[in-house]
């Protein structure tokens, strides 16, 4: 018998030296200013990532060749303080429109700037849906790289 | 796995492990139960422990570069 694994939230805080609505829009409508573009869903080409300013709104990625793939949508929009996300990728970065995970950005005020925290839970949601990483971590050698793995990011 | 299992493929102290072991349980990464004196961890076999840690890295530098993309503007438009 063996107990249940559920993984903990991915919590993160920045502080930026900037009034909070200025941080609240450069995480949404600016996210194609800053998101990270090593990654591609779907084949083209990616451009940049949209967030659209409304609760509903969709999330996805512009393809240079004018083509969008889905990432997740936007749950609740409460500018400037917060705004809740759906991320909806699976373990090998495709959208999967039955697998709703949460990130929950919140952007607080905090003497001359902005803390923002970010939450991203649920993530047993990913498992239960992924089987892609299985062989690589069900062997032994699987725990050193989970080991490895953890280490690196809590030494960041 | 009991601990000095684990331990024995890896490049650092036994004490080391189960204190990374603690820390991995609290993340909610991996499972253990007693098994007499000794205990027994195991990985979640859906590969949610790797899943977790990229995401952790990969938020810390999407944050990192908001976090400059931010400061950059506010500065463009304070001149």
């Amino acid at each position: 018998m063996s107990t249940q694994i559920r993984p903990a939230p991915v919590r993160k805080r920045v502080f930026v030296n900037a009034p909070q609505a200025r941080a609240f829009d450069v995480f949404t409508s600016g996210i194609g200013r800053w998101w990270p573009k090593s990654h591609k869903i779907g084949e083209a080409e990616l451009d940049k990532p949209v967030i659209e300013p409304r609760a509903g709104g969709r999330w996805y990625q512009l393809g240079v060749d004018g083509s969008s793939c889905d990432v997740g949508k936007v749950l609740e929009w409460d500018p400037p303080a917060r705004v809740l996300l759906a991320w909806q990728l699976s373990a090998d970065w495709a959208y999967d429109p039955d697998l709703v995970t949460e990130v929950e950005v919140t952007f607080t005020p905090e003497g001359s700037g902005t803390r923002v925290d970010l939450e991203h839970r649920m993530l047993e949601r990913i498992g239960e849906r992924a089987e892609t990483m299985r062989e690589a971590i069900d062997s032994p050698n699987g725990w050193g790289l989970l080991l490895r793995l953890y280490s690196e990011a809590s030494a960041e | 796995m009991p601990v000095g299992e684990i331990a024995r493929g890896l490049p650092v102290t036994r004490p080391a492990v189960s204190q990374h072991l603690k820390v991995l349980k609290e993340a909610g990464l991996v499972g253990d139960r007693s098994e007499g004196t000794r205990r027994i961890y195991h990985i979640d076999p859906k590969g949610l422990g790797a899943m977790r840690a990229w995401l952790d890295q990969f938020w810390t530098g999407a944050l990192d570069a908001f976090a400059a993309e931010v400061e950059r503007s506010h500065k463009e438009e304070k001149q």
